[in-house]
């Protein structure tokens, strides 16, 4: 099973490299840009047996910091 | 008096820093990350600065799942002391020793350079050596030293007088200015400047020392 989770800042924290990125992009001319967030996706290949709530473990544990950053599963 | 200072890979103020304890007079041990426990008899533990595990993932994220930090976070929840500095304090939060995440700096920048201190409080092991209100030059160095903290935990923070130090002059975007924070038992400190690399005449300025000193004058056996 592979199991796709993404990492994103949470609402109200402070993104400085989202804002560098819109910078650049309106620097660039596309000027209907008005917020950008950054955020990570990390690929998991899970042996057979893992579950969702293996996943869901993990994330709680290292792949996210709740304290800052929310995240979404996705098993394909 | 013994502290012990863990090492992790990619850590590089952990000589510096048991100097530091060793100058105030503690007999330090260097600990590595993969052991399980901590030496018998460690008055308190130092978690230094640097880039442990080459800051992957997050600052701190991979050196909190180690083997030595289990034995860390029992430390501490038996009341032992602790220090983490810098990427020891990213260390700290990510383990959920103290509250809040060090964010990247708000101007995107890698700061290093001697900035202020303001003390704010002298009612810690750490911190007595200095006098609320005393204003000190500690370098900082870091990428990652943006400390983020929701309303409730900043009011929490504040309200219980857990600040130790603020910055006055904000270099990096923290909230509140903070620059170290303190457990609710008042036994761990977690700062993102550098103490140690200002406690000897070469340093540049000893504006740390009062820091150790005062350390070792309440872990000195009675």
């Amino acid at each position: 099973m592979k199991a796709r989770v993404h990492v994103m800042l949470k609402n109200g924290v402070l993104d400085p490299q989202g804002e560098a990125v819109r910078h650049a992009l309106g620097a660039m001319g596309f000027d209907k840009v008005e917020g950008v967030r950054q955020g990570k996706v990390i690929d998991l290949d899970l042996a057979d047996g893992a579950t969702e709530a293996d996943v869901t473990e993990m994330c709680e544990k290292l792949l996210a910091n709740t304290v800052i950053e929310r995240y979404e599963i996705e098993l394909g | 008096m013994r502290a012990a200072v863990i090492v992790f890979p990619g850590s590089n103020c952990d000589r510096d820093l048991a100097v530091a304890f060793e100058h105030a007079g503690f007999q330090v041990d260097m600990v590595w990350h993969k052991d399980a426990s901590l030496p018998d008899g460690v008055d308190i533990v130092g978690v230094p600065g640097g880039f442990s595990y080459g800051d992957y993932l997050r600052c701190g994220a991979i050196a909190a799942q180690s083997p030595i930090c289990k034995s860390l976070v029992e430390h501490t929840q038996r009341g032992g002391y602790a220090i983490g500095i810098c990427n020891g304090f990213q260390v700290l939060t990510e383990t959920g020793i103290l509250p809040g995440a060090l964010l990247r700096n708000a101007d995107l920048k890698y700061i290093c350079r001697t900035v202020g201190l303001k003390v704010e409080t002298s009612d810690s092991a750490f911190t007595q050596g200095y006098n609320a209100g005393d204003v000190i030059g500690i370098p900082i160095a870091h990428h990652d030293g943006n400390y983020f903290a929701d309303d409730e935990t900043l009011a929490e923070l504040k309200g219980e007088d857990r600040v130790a130090f603020s910055y006055t002059e904000n270099p990096n975007g923290s909230r509140g200015d903070i620059a170290g924070i303190l457990s609710p038992n008042r036994r761990v400190l977690g700062m993102m400047p550098h103490p140690e690399r200002a406690a000897d005449e070469g340093h540049g300025g000893t504006d740390g020392t009062a820091l150790f000193r005062a350390l070792s004058g309440v872990l000195a056996p009675a």
